[in-house]
């Protein structure tokens, strides 16, 4: 039987470390990349007698973490200890939140060929993060860094929705979006910022009961989620279609094989010896602060999206791209403010503004011209005062040096003619030097119009009205 | 008379009328230590030089006319399970052996900033886990009523340094009656606080739901006096009150007439020793004299909380004692293959025997399959016992019981029988169950010589009222003003 007579399933556990000055039980700078345990203190190195004090800054990012997704955020949620042994791991244990936590019951809907698609969303739990080992400093010892231990992260657990790799990786880029919508995470798989377990089974198709599942640990860019689910999929199909049975294991990734390898089997399976958290007393939210939080929530992602193509008339494809950041929305509608083709205006940022800003570097947050001037330079063009092209030229001047579009025009001498009596003199005058062709194209050598165009544009220095122009010289040619 | 043999309260007003000076009363206590502590053992550690440093400073500051406190310049002594800034800290435990902290527990902190030097670090069991003081990594403390018998535990060197007349007061932490019980077995004053009336920031961790840091002295009044400088709001402990903290010598004087003192029966346990319920029994006898009401009383749940503590503070200790694993601090198991060599070494070389039993039942009690039967039960009953406690606290100010069934017993006579051990703790574990104050107080002495102790118990906040009854007994006995022989 084949990979399609198969379904798999799968669902994410996705860790996504909270964009926060301090750590979530000290005062200690959560700064990326400072010297090795540089950024500790006696809580965070889990010194004896040292005691956790919450972050507030923590819990807000949760509930709005929660009401982005539509989640319940639960009046009381309690802290818990995750108890095992790392050398990364301080304390001897991790706190975070087990069988209370503090948002339960979401949902985040991603695109599929078959529509839309809700993900239900299990629980999102607060937690701090573990230091790092360092295996490779010494032939003879490990190091170990604790910049990272007391990072506090979002863990965001979906229930088992997902039915394809492709479906996960849409999933986690939409989660993603969000987090960085919401100012909660960077959203940066490669500093391991935001990064994500996938739990995968599979069923032959039309059964009911999940197969036994695996989970794939640590998994940190969109390409390998999708290459170790897959991976595992079809290990996991071949397993089952030559007789075998898939064991309950934790596995990890091999980016360079491009396999998943066994870590350790349900029987070495930990035993956390979870309770609750006796140096914390259980977290009461009130009302009044959820209320708060939701009154400062964004619009996000799908919904800007949405209105994108409603209120602006742009194709999905152009409000996509446009809503997957947020200053980059913004700022389209900033510049929409003052100029209302917005199709035109949609070509533009995505042609012209994300090419420079990729080629040239910088944000729409740091632009050297304001919106007015973006939309003065879209205003000349629309009227044929200057060409489209000469248009991108101004353009990137305006992006390199801030500049007026008009004084570049002026500048650089790209007015375009639009005096139909000029125009007309170089079209008589052209047609007069070339009679030959005029004599061909009239006989039916329709091809070799450009030609004509060429030779107007190169007299007039390429700055005549294309369209007055192009109206002339059919004219005259007899059309 | 020598100047050691004043109490806290007394030196305190030598000093501001300049009669003598912290210089000359640390250096008494020094003294004292180096004549007697080579038989009692109560300190594990002297920083001399920073107790003296310190006794300096606040002779200068009197001489300008500006004390920190009222308490300036009296000397004590802390629990080696209080962090001292750049003093080695053990916890009596080999595992720390060398561990210097880089901070100040809040109480030492506290202490220090109203202007008290610190002579040195006290001994006690290992972690806190004994109710003799033998399962000190460093040897056991004695008993200075008689040196054969342990002082209790596990503030057993806190108990002993007071009765030795070595210090004026020190800083213990009780659990499940690691204050109260030395206090009862060595004819000194121990309060358990409210949970989170004191900090519990830079005490090394044992149970953390019910660890209490506490005051010990040899008077009722020391007691109140070193107690206003500890309770506090502390926001680096999350299980810190933020209560008021009322003047708790105001009322000290206030008698007992009119206020209700509850006797609950499960108290008077069977292998209770006689002469300790004969005392009890006479000073009950005595507050009704003094014009309290006794009322009859039933904490139906009494019989469960031994059971359920030692599954609590285990469970509690195993995740706390998890830190100590080699990789940072501490001890470290040499020539090891391995990590799990490393972790299994060390452990095994740096915990005592009755730390590694609790470590081991605590594992149990918290893993998978058993949390539900163990310490989840556990927690059940723990809530039993705090609703028995406020109904009683409805009809009734203060709790009255004996500290500890027996009086001090031998060393090495229950050290093999842990079981038995436990049951020291008998009568002063629910109080840490029910996170309420408690205090010891010398009610008096066995035939033998030795000491007994009576336990109070309060609603929670209540500490003023606690030391109000405690004093109106004391008022009236010169068991205080008893001195051990040595």
């Amino acid at each position: 039987m084949p990979l399609s007579d198969f379904q798999p399933v799968i669902g994410l556990e996705v860790h996504a470390q909270q964009l926060t000055n301090t750590k979530i039980f000290c005062g200690c700078s959560t700064e990326f990349g400072a010297a090795p345990n540089h950024n500790t203190c006696p809580v965070c190195l889990g010194l004896p007698g040292v005691l956790p004090v919450l972050n507030a800054r923590v819990v807000e990012f949760a509930i709005r973490t929660g009401l982005a997704l539509g989640c319940t955020i639960k009046k009381t949620s309690v802290w818990s200890r995750k108890n095992y042994f790392y050398p990364d791991l301080p304390k001897g244990y991790q706190i975070t939140q087990f069988d209370q936590p503090i948002c339960e019951w979401g949902q985040l809907s991603i695109d599929t060929p078959e529509g839309e698609k809700v993900i239900r969303v299990r629980r999102i739990h607060m937690e701090e993060d573990a230091g790092k080992s360092v295996h490779d400093a010494s032939a003879s010892e490990s190091l170990v860094d604790l910049n990272r231990a007391g990072v506090p992260l979002l863990e965001i657990v979906s229930e088992p929705d997902l039915r394809s790799a492709d479906e996960a990786v849409d999933y986690l880029k939409a989660l993603r979006d969000v987090l960085v919508y919401l100012g909660v995470n960077d959203g940066n798989m490669e500093e391991g910022s935001f990064r994500c377990d996938a739990n995968v089974s599979v069923m032959r198709k039309g059964a009911t009961a999940y197969g036994q599942r695996v989970e794939l640990k640590n998994i940190n860019s969109f390409r390998f989620v999708k290459q170790a689910i897959e991976y595992e999929i079809s290990r996991q199909v071949d397993l089952i279609e030559s007789g075998g049975k898939v064991d309950q294991e934790t596995r990890l990734y091999d980016p360079n094989k491009g396999v998943t390898r066994s870590m350790r089997s349900k029987e070495e399976a930990h035993d956390y010896r979870y309770f609750p958290e006796p140096d914390l007393p259980p977290l009461h939210v009130t009302d009044a602060q959820i209320d708060e939080v939701a009154k400062s929530l964004p619009e996000l992602p799908r919904a800007k999206m949405s209105r994108f193509t409603s209120q602006y008339g742009l194709p999905a494809y152009d409000a996509r791209i446009l809503c997957a950041e947020r200053p980059l929305a913004d700022y389209f509608e900033a510049v929409a403010q003052h100029f209302k083709d917005y199709k035109r205006l949609s070509n533009w940022f995505l042609g012209e503004l994300l090419r420079l800003l990729k080629d040239e570097g910088g944000s729409v947050t740091t632009l050297r011209f304001s919106t007015v001037q973006f939309a003065n330079l879209l205003a000349a063009v629309e009227k044929g005062s200057i060409s489209a092209n000469a248009g991108k030229d101004v353009f990137g001047e305006m992006f390199r040096t801030g500049k007026d579009p008009e004084a570049i025009i002026a500048e650089k001498g790209l007015s375009q003619v639009s005096d139909t009596g000029a125009i007309e003199a170089v079209v008589d005058e052209v047609l007069a030097k070339n009679a030959g062709e005029v004599e061909k194209y009239r006989a039916g050598k329709k091809q070799i119009y450009g030609f004509f165009v060429g030779q107007v544009m190169k007299a007039m220095r390429g700055k005549g009205n294309p369209a007055l122009v192009n109206g002339l010289l059919k004219k005259k040619l007899g059309e | 008379m020598q100047l050691t043999d004043l109490t806290l309260l007394e030196l305190a007003a030598k000093l501001a009328s300049r009669e003598t000076s912290s210089v000359e009363a640390t250096q008494a206590c020094l003294a004292r230590i180096a004549q007697v502590d080579g038989k009692v053992k109560a300190f594990l550690r002297l920083d001399e030089h920073g107790a003296l440093a310190a006794a300096e400073a606040s002779d200068a500051r009197r001489k300008d006319g500006n004390p920190l406190g009222p308490l300036d310049g009296v000397p004590v002594a802390v629990k080696d399970i209080f962090l001292t800034e750049g003093v080695e800290t053990t916890c009596a435990s080999r595992i720390l052996e060398g561990f210097v902290p880089p901070y100040d527990a809040t109480s030492v902190r506290l202490l220090k900033e109203a202007g008290l030097p610190i002579l040195g670090k006290l001994n006690q069991d290992e972690f806190a886990m004994g109710s003799s003081n033998e399962s000190s990594a460093f040897g056991p403390c004695h008993n200075p009523w008689d040196l054969t018998r342990t002082p209790g535990g596990s503030s057993g060197g806190s108990a002993a340094a007071l009765a030795a007349r070595e210090v004026f007061g020190t800083l213990g932490t009780d659990t499940g009656g690691s204050i109260r019980q030395p206090a009862a077995l060595t004819n000194t004053v121990g309060l358990k606080p409210t949970y989170g009336r004191v900090s519990r920031y830079g005490v090394i961790s044992y149970a953390s739901s019910l660890d209490a840091p506490g005051p010990m002295a040899r008077t009722v009044g020391d007691v109140a006096a070193l107690l206003q400088v500890l309770a506090r709001h502390d926001p680096l402990d999350s299980t810190s009150a933020p209560a008021d903290v009322p003047d708790y010598l105001a009322d000290l004087e206030h008698g007992v007439a009119g206020l209700r003192l509850g006797v609950p029966r499960e108290y008077f346990v069977e292998g209770m020793d006689p002469e300790v319920e004969a005392s009890v029994r006479a000073a009950l006898k005595e507050y009704e004299r003094l014009g309290a009401t006794l009322v009859d009383l039933s904490l139906p749940h009494t019989k469960y909380a031994l059971a359920a503590y030692y599954l609590i503070a285990p469970a509690e200790a195993s995740s706390n004692l998890a830190r100590y694993d080699g990789v940072r601090y501490g001890h470290r198991a040499r020539d090891t293959k391995g990590l799990k060599d490393m972790y299994g070494l060390t452990r095994d070389q740096g915990f005592g025997p009755e730390v590694k039993r609790r470590i081991m039942l605590g594992t149990y009690a918290l893993s998978a399959g058993y949390y539900d039967a163990y310490y989840l039960r556990a927690q059940k009953v723990r809530t039993l016992i705090r609703e028995d406690f406020a109904k009683a606290f409805t009809q009734v100010d203060a709790v009255v019981t004996p500290t500890s069934p027996v009086p001090a017993f031998k060393l090495g006579e229950k050290v093999n029988d842990p079981l038995s051990m436990y049951l020291m703790d008998v009568c002063t574990l629910p109080c840490n169950l029910a996170g309420l104050p408690g205090l010891s107080l010398p009610c008096g002495f066995t035939k033998a010589g030795l000491p007994i102790g009576l336990q109070l118990m309060g609603r929670p906040f209540d500490e003023a009222k606690l030391l109000r009854i405690a004093r109106a007994f004391e008022r009236e006995h010169d068991y205080v003003r008893r001195q051990a022989p040595i």
